[in-house]
Order: C-alpha cells, then sequence, then structure tokens
C-alpha cells in the first residue's frame, strides 16, 4: 500500500513537470530538449539557495525564473537566429550542464539544512508520502488554474494560434515570434520549478538528473491523450496528471516483476514507443479486423 | 479618385540557375477603392509573388507600395495586417485546426491589434458570429466545431469569413476556391461576390479559371514573366470573350 501511495505521490509531482513541457510539445506543436537542462537547472537553484539559508519558496521562485531564463535562451537561438528548434535545445542544454555545475560547485549536493517546502510547510506531520501528494495537488491546481487563466486571454489565444498555424497567426497580426518567446519562457520555468521540488523531496540535487526527463514529460502527456482523446484544452491539463500517475504505476509493475533498475531507462523508452505508437496499432488492428470481417 | 493601393516600379529579383531572373519585373498598378480587381496568369507569372509583396511576407527588391498615399513597403506583416487581409489557396493555411469555429473568428477579430492580457471574450461575440454564419448552410451550429474536423470547403468559408469579419481596407484572394470541388468552389465565389458588392471591399483575387475572371470583378489583369501584359476595365472586359484571353497562356 505505501509502494502505491508513494508512486501515486511522484507521479503528481512529475505531472508538474509534464505540464510544462506540455507547453512546447502540444501548444506550441514542437519537441524542446532544454528541459533535460532547465529541470537540473532548477535542482540546483534551489538546493544552493536553501543551503545558503534563504526560505523554500524564494528557492522555488528563483528556480522558476531560472528556468525561464533558460527558455529565453533557447527561444533567442530558435526564434531570432533561426537555429532549428530541436537543436536549440541540444544546445542550451549543453550549456547549462556547465551552468548547473557552476551553480552548484560540484557534480552534486544533499540537503544539509532540515529545511525543505514540506517541512516549511508543516506537510512532515502527515502520513508519509502523502506530503508529496498534497502539495503535488496544490501546486497542480495553482498551475492548471493559473495557465488554464492564461490561455484564455487575447495573448494566450496568440500562443495557441502561433503553435496551430503560424501562417495564419502572422497574417492576423500576431507576433509569433514573441508568443514562442513566451512559450518557450513559461514552459522551462514550470519544468526548473518542478526540478528545485522534486531535488527537495529527494533531499539533493544532482546535475545529471534531468537525463531522460524528457521521455518522463512525454510519457505522461501521451498516456493521459490514449486514456481521453478529443478532451477541451483544459481537460486536457488535468489528463496530464491522470498519465503521470499511470506512467508511474506502470514502471512500479515493471519493477515488481523484478526488472533490474538499471534498465529504468530503458523500460521508460519502451512505454513512451509503444504509447506513441498505440494509434497506429489500433488502427492496423481495426483495418485487420474489417478485411477479415469481409473475406467471410 | 484618391487612390487606395499604388505599386511603383516593383521588382523582386531571385537567384536561379546561376542567374538573376525578375520574378516581378517593374510593376506598376494602381488600385482604386471598391475595386474589384482579377488577376490572370500562369503558374510562374508573379501572382503570388506580388500578394505576398502587399501583405509583406516577402520583401520587394525595389520599388515601393503605398497604401491611402501612405509608404508601407518598410512596414511589417504584423502592421500592414491591420489594413490587409488574405486568404490563401490552402484551406488549411488560414485557419487554427485545434480551435474552435467562434475562436478562429475571435482572432480575426482583433487582426492587427495587440494581443492583450485580457480575457478573450468569446461568449460576448457568439451572437455576432451566429448572425455570421446563420445564412451559410455549411457552418451553421458549428461554432463550438474544432476546424481540423471541417471539410476543406468549411475551412475556406470560414478563412474567407476570418478576412472580412473585420472590414479590411484591401482583401486578396489567392486562387482561394481552387482546391475546392466544382459545386463548393461555386458556392465559395457566390458568397464572396455577394459580400465584396455588399461591403463595398477593395479586392484583389488571382485566380486561374476564365469563367470566374470574366464573371466577376470589375477590372481584369495579366500577369506573364512579371509583367502586366494586358489592363481591362469594366467597359473593355464587358467586349471580350472568355476564349479571348487563351492567347495570353
Amino acid at each position: 500500500m505505501n509502494l502505491i501511495v508513494s508512486t501515486i505521490s511522484q507521479g503528481f509531482i512529475w505531472s508538474i513537470m509534464a505540464i510544462g513541457l506540455f507547453i512546447t510539445f502540444r501548444i506550441l506543436d514542437f519537441p524542446d530538449m532544454t528541459v533535460e537542462g532547465s529541470f537540473p537547472l532548477g535542482a540546483v537553484t534551489a538546493i544552493s539557495l536553501i543551503q545558503a539559508g534563504h526560505s523554500t519558496l524564494f528557492a522555488l521562485l528563483m528556480a522558476f525564473i531560472f528556468g525561464c531564463l533558460a527558455g529565453f535562451a533557447t527561444a533567442f537561438l530558435y526564434a531570432k537566429l533561426n537555429v532549428p528548434i530541436l537543436l536549440a535545445g541540444i544546445l542550451t542544454m549543453t550549456a547549462l550542464y556547465s551552468i548547473n555545475l557552476r551553480i552548484l560547485g560540484k557534480a552534486n549536493m544533499s540537503l544539509t539544512k532540515s529545511r525543505n517546502i514540506f517541512t516549511e510547510f508543516g506537510l512532515n506531520k502527515l502520513p508519509t508520502n502523502f506530503n508529496g501528494i498534497i502539495l503535488g495537488i496544490i501546486i497542480i491546481a495553482l498551475i492548471i488554474f493559473l495557465l488554464i487563466i492564461f490561455l484564455n486571454t487575447e495573448k494566450g489565444q496568440a500562443v495557441i494560434a502561433t503553435g496551430d498555424n503560424e501562417t495564419m497567426a502572422a497574417s492576423l497580426g500576431i507576433n509569433t515570434t514573441v508568443m514562442k518567446f513566451i512559450g518557450l519562457m513559461v514552459s522551462n520555468g514550470i519544468v526548473a520549478l518542478t526540478g528545485g521540488l522534486i531535488a527537495q523531496q529527494n533531499g539533493f540535487a544532482d546535475v545529471n538528473m534531468g537525463i531522460g526527463v524528457i521521455v518522463i514529460g512525454l510519457s505522461a502527456i501521451i498516456i493521459g491523450e490514449v486514456i481521453y482523446p478529443d478532451v477541451p484544452l483544459s481537460i486536457r491539463l488535468i489528463t496530464i496528471v491522470i498519465g503521470s500517475i499511470v506512467y508511474r504505476l506502470i514502471l512500479m509493475i515493471v519493477l515488481q516483476l523484478g526488472f533490474n533498475t538499471n534498465d529504468l531507462k530503458l523500460i521508460s523508452a519502451i512505454i513512451l514507443a509503444l504509447c506513441l505508437a498505440l494509434p497506429t496499432i489500433r488502427e492496423q488492428f481495426l483495418k485487420t479486423m474489417r478485411n477479415g470481417v469481409k473475406t467471410k | 479618385m484618391k487612390p487606395l493601393l499604388e505599386i511603383k516600379d516593383a521588382v523582386k529579383t531571385i537567384y536561379n540557375d546561376d542567374e538573376n531572373l525578375n520574378i516581378l519585373n517593374h510593376i506598376n498598378l494602381t488600385i482604386n477603392p471598391k475595386d474589384f480587381l482579377v488577376v490572370l496568369g500562369t503558374n510562374g507569372a508573379g501572382k503570388s509573388t506580388l500578394l505576398d509583396a502587399i501583405t509583406g511576407t516577402n520583401e520587394l527588391s525595389s520599388g515601393k507600395i503605398l497604401l491611402n498615399g501612405k509608404d508601407i513597403t518598410d512596414e511589417n506583416l504584423a502592421k500592414r495586417s491591420r489594413n490587409i487581409s488574405r486568404v490563401y489557396q490552402d484551406p488549411k493555411s488560414g485557419t487554427a485546426p485545434r480551435m474552435t469555429v467562434a475562436e478562429n473568428l475571435l482572432l480575426a477579430k482583433r487582426r492587427g491589434l495587440p494581443r492583450r492580457l485580457h480575457l478573450r471574450h468569446l461568449k460576448e461575440n457568439m451572437d455576432e458570429f451566429q448572425k455570421l454564419i446563420s445564412n451559410l448552410p455549411t457552418l451553421d451550429n458549428r461554432l463550438n466545431t474544432f476546424t481540423e474536423k471541417l471539410s476543406g470547403g468549411q475551412r475556406q468559408t470560414l478563412s474567407f469569413l476570418m478576412a472580412i469579419i473585420q472590414k479590411p481596407e484591401l482583401l486578396l484572394l489567392d486562387e482561394h476556391t481552387a482546391a475546392l470541388d466544382p459545386q463548393t468552389s461555386k458556392d465559395l465565389m457566390e458568397l464572396t461576390n455577394k459580400v465584396i458588392l455588399e461591403k463595398e471591399l477593395t479586392c484583389m483575387m488571382i485566380t486561374h479559371d476564365l469563367s470566374d475572371a470574366m464573371k466577376y470583378g470589375n477590372r481584369l489583369i495579366v500577369l506573364k514573366k512579371g509583367e502586366i501584359i494586358l489592363d481591362l476595365n469594366q467597359a473593355e472586359k464587358d467586349k471580350i470573350k472568355e476564349k479571348d484571353l487563351l492567347q495570353y497562356f
């Protein structure tokens, strides 16, 4: 039971990162590799600031701001200097590795202070692992609420239109360059915020903790879409949370079946590949079934 | 009459096969308010390049473009879009697929205006949008339908409505019925003509359809290799027959 609660708790916290990734992957319609650098950026920023004696909330705020700056760098390369988005993300991600090392001063750092976001707000008094669930729900509710409000503003609609059809958006006078900046900055800000949260939950930051986060985020988004296809945008944000929990539960089951933990990234990639291929597999299956019926 | 659009000595040069090629070759064109100008020409004649230059999608190599006497040659696409709207040939080019019909119309209603951090007020505009589509059987009751679920004809009709929802000073139609089936194409062309006449719009329409070119508009020009080789007003147009145009292709 404790394992399931722990898994659900992980699912809630990681879904915040997936919501951030959703902004670039689904709203702006491109994959942003920056997240593999902005996630540890948030972690190292938060841990360094808490270790230096700053409040945990301030540490999270700074993690968000630094994440926004990482998004700004990618947006500048992509939207201003016309570097292809995949390459722009990889460049920023690579640069962030050194920046993260600079911030942390070493490859990893443990949180020796007894303070973290959970203790500061008394969440540590809750039963084990429930603190992650409660904090996750509070932050997810806040982020989804703010995102829905933003996406229902004229600017938010312009960001959606830019991702949906840039030619049309530009012909309606929307500054698509600015919209890409906004999307990439908010997205990486949220991803870095998640990095800061997870570092506090785990009690340490590591410059390598970003490896594979894009797969985790995409899995949550895709699983959510497979379970709940064709839902309005606001509901889609909630399906990401469900997708993230389901993804964590699948991983838990796989590990419980006796797979080696060293194979975790391989298993993650296979789960994502299966989810991505599911619509095609389903279509092929239905086609075969139909042909089979016709032949009979 | 003060001209609405003046194109002065417009040249667009590209480097092709080791030589400079003028896609627009010293074009001079004046369009007056309420003109419905039809542009004919073969593929590669420079028609779409001319529209690109007017909207600001593609810069001229030399020459000037004036709108209401004001030089807009160096204005960007966003600024020009306040006064100029365009419907593309591909139905997918003019609409946002994952947004509803109403959301698309709302985006177009603020064409050329800054996108603020204000709530979009979709509900307040629904009556106006409903009125706009009420006489169009293909779009009626589809305000909340995602555009990706619409047919090509429905999407192109929506693109057209988006182009005229805020009255543009100049409406550009880039073969906007070419990708549609004959009946849908005819319906949209009739709607286009009706709206242009009712709203007294100034329009420049590119078409490959000779009968449409003869039937619609009060002026006809033919472009060939980047040059205007024929320019007919209504009276001159009335004197010629469709087959007479074939010699220019």
